[in-house]
């Protein structure tokens, strides 16, 4: 796979002096779905705004589909669509003008057809002669995809999509997102919702006060940091971790019933044979027994909070 | 949403150099904005207008005697027409701009393969339009209540263009540099509307006595409003040379789009 956003060295100082984000270098491969995660103000807005040519670089360079964003500005911005965090419409309009129209800036001809599949994709085909004001706050965030669908894209910036949507429309989203991967769209996504991340994204970056701190491919990551534990439900509760798990990454919680063992699923020994084996040695009764695996979520909490 | 199958990928664009299509966009969202509000956009400036006249030239007018040859109700005919231009330039320019910066919308426009020229070309184009529909409406409306010829229709069509295009510009760089739509409205009322009323809309300026004809002359609107008045009435009427008033309004439209350029080239307080 080539990149199809190549991002070197980029980044941004205001003028206030606020520097948004140090040098990012980073590569977007073709046709995956890659989400940025980081907490509010680390910088993802930032590069996705200085990527679609809404904020100026303060330093470095970025090349979008093989053109540099400044230099051949007009063939970069005709391949990337940007669908905005925050709900910028206009009320007045309808809502079949306002998708025309972002066809027509993008400098692609009138296709009335292609508009209507668009609607009709998205649920809004019935909507389509209604005033933007007239819509619900999901229905005006299908309008912001249609709109950044309406010059056919190559490469879609979703920043926070599913930010205030019903969970039905955020499903809906994610099939949209999917689908359109697989008509060879590249999706660029940031979002709050870890499991959004978990369950579309290729491969994840996290970006944190300005510096991304990580990228990888979203599995890697998982089973790189992700961690297992076995939880025993004890029969009796229990005031202390017996002296005999001293070798054990053993905490006892809910008020001393239940034993929580923590281990590397990835480890040649996950010790859950000797633990269990042990356990039975000292006499802890148990009665029932469950293991789980960490989240993208733990991941990336103490990601952020180690550096 | 249903989106079951894959979006074609067919689309024809029309050149990277010239962004036509986007343009078109831009100008027709404007002039819809405008249709939209038809009434109060086209009827409110030909209703004040209307009312100079029956004021200025019916009733007040037919006491006063001609202004060379030209009857007075005629004389203020191309100032009451540039009053309604300038403001109504640049009301509706600004507004166009600050609009889409007010309500976030700007994003679009910033993140399209829209050039600063493509992006001036529609909406200064939109806004001038409206600027000359709405001069030629007061022209005809003037028609009901005074008679006058115009002498050189060329020149009075030039100047009701370039003076369109000019303001509009300015508008424009007004709606960029407010920051509330109170702003928007500071230059038309505290500033154009005196200097057009102080820059002969209702007198020749040779009918002021000195020192006031000379400082006259530092207000700019003066060149505008002779120079379309001499493409009504002729040299009798205007008050300073017409080659003048050409050249103020060309250095005015050269320095505002010297402007508009920089503007977009830097995004000053269109990008962050």
């Amino acid at each position: 796979m080539h990149p199809i956003i190549s991002i070197k060295d980029v980044s941004k100082t205001y003028k206030s002096g606020v520097k948004a984000l140090q040098p990012v270098s980073l590569d977007i491969m073709k046709g995956e779905i890659f989400a940025l995660l980081g907490p509010n103000g680390a910088g993802k807005t930032t590069l996705i705004n200085m990527t679609c040519g809404i904020v100026n670089l303060s330093s470095g360079t970025i090349v979008a589909d093989g053109n540099d964003i400044i230099r051949d500005y007009k063939e970069a911005r005709k391949k990337i669509g940007l669908v905005p965090q925050e709900l910028h419409t206009d009320a007045f309009e309808r809502v079949i003008d306002t998708v025309t129209f972002s066809r027509g800036l993008f400098g692609f001809a009138p296709n009335p057809a292609y508009i209507e599949k668009v609607l009709r994709d998205l649920s809004l085909w019935e909507k389509r002669n209604a005033k933007i004001m007239e819509l619900s706050g999901g229905m005006k965030r299908r309008v912001m995809i249609a709109k950044a669908l309406s010059h056919e894209p190559k490469i879609l910036f979703l920043d926070e999509p599913s930010a205030g949507v019903d969970v039905e429309l955020r499903r809906d989203m994610w099939e949209m997102v999917r689908n359109l991967r697989k008509s060879g769209v590249t999706i660029i996504l940031t979002t709050h919702y870890i499991e959004e991340a978990e369950e579309m994204a290729d491969r994840v970056g996290v970006i944190n006060k300005g510096q991304l701190i990580l990228v990888e491919e979203k599995t890697t990551l998982m089973r790189k940091l992700g961690k297992k534990q076995l939880t025993l439900e004890l029969a009796t509760p229990i005031d202390a971790v017996p002296d005999g798990l001293n070798g054990y990454h053993v905490e006892l919680v809910d008020e001393g019933r239940q034993l929580v063992y923590s281990f590397d699923a990835n480890a040649a020994d996950t010790g859950i044979h000797g633990f269990l084996k042990r356990i039975g040695e000292l006499g802890v009764d148990y009665k029932d027994l469950h293991t789980e695996q960490s989240s993208l979520e733990d991941i990336f909490v103490s990601l952020v909070h180690s550096k | 949403m249903t989106q079951s199958e894959a979006i074609p990928q067919a689309a024809e664009t029309r050149g990277t150099t010239f962004n036509l299509f986007g343009i078109q966009a831009i100008y027709r969202f404007e002039m819809a904005r405008w249709f939209r509000t038809l009434g109060q956009s086209l009827f409110s400036p030909v209703l004040s207008t209307s009312l100079y006249f029956i004021v200025f030239g019916s009733a007040i007018g037919s006491r006063m005697g001609t202004i060379g040859d030209v009857s007075y109700g005629a004389f203020i005919v191309p100032g009451l027409i540039m009053l309604s231009i300038l403001t109504e330039s640049v009301s509706n320019a600004s507004f166009g701009i600050y609009m889409p910066r007010w309500a976030g919308t700007i994003y679009e426009l910033l993140s399209a393969p829209v050039s600063a020229l493509e992006a001036v070309c529609g909406y200064v184009g939109a806004a001038a339009t409206k600027s000359v529909v709405i001069g030629v409406v007061i022209l005809i409306t003037a028609r009901v209540f005074v008679d006058y010829h115009v002498q050189n229709w060329p020149v009075m069509l030039l100047f009701l263009v370039l003076t369109s295009i000019s303001f509009c510009l300015f508008g424009f760089i007004l709606g960029v540099l407010a920051d509330g739509f109170e702003k928007l409205q500071i230059v038309p009322m505290l500033i154009l509307t005196p200097l057009t009323f102080l820059g002969g809309t209702f007198y020749s300026i040779t009918m002021l006595p000195e020192p006031w004809r000379t400082l006259t002359l530092f207000n700019p609107v003066v060149y505008l409003i002779s120079g379309f008045r001499w493409a009504f009435f002729g040299a009798q009427a205007a008050d300073v040379n017409i080659g003048l008033s050409l050249s103020a309004i060309s250095v005015f439209l050269a320095v505002c789009l010297a402007a508009v350029w920089w503007i977009f080239k830097t995004g000053y307080r269109l990008k962050n």
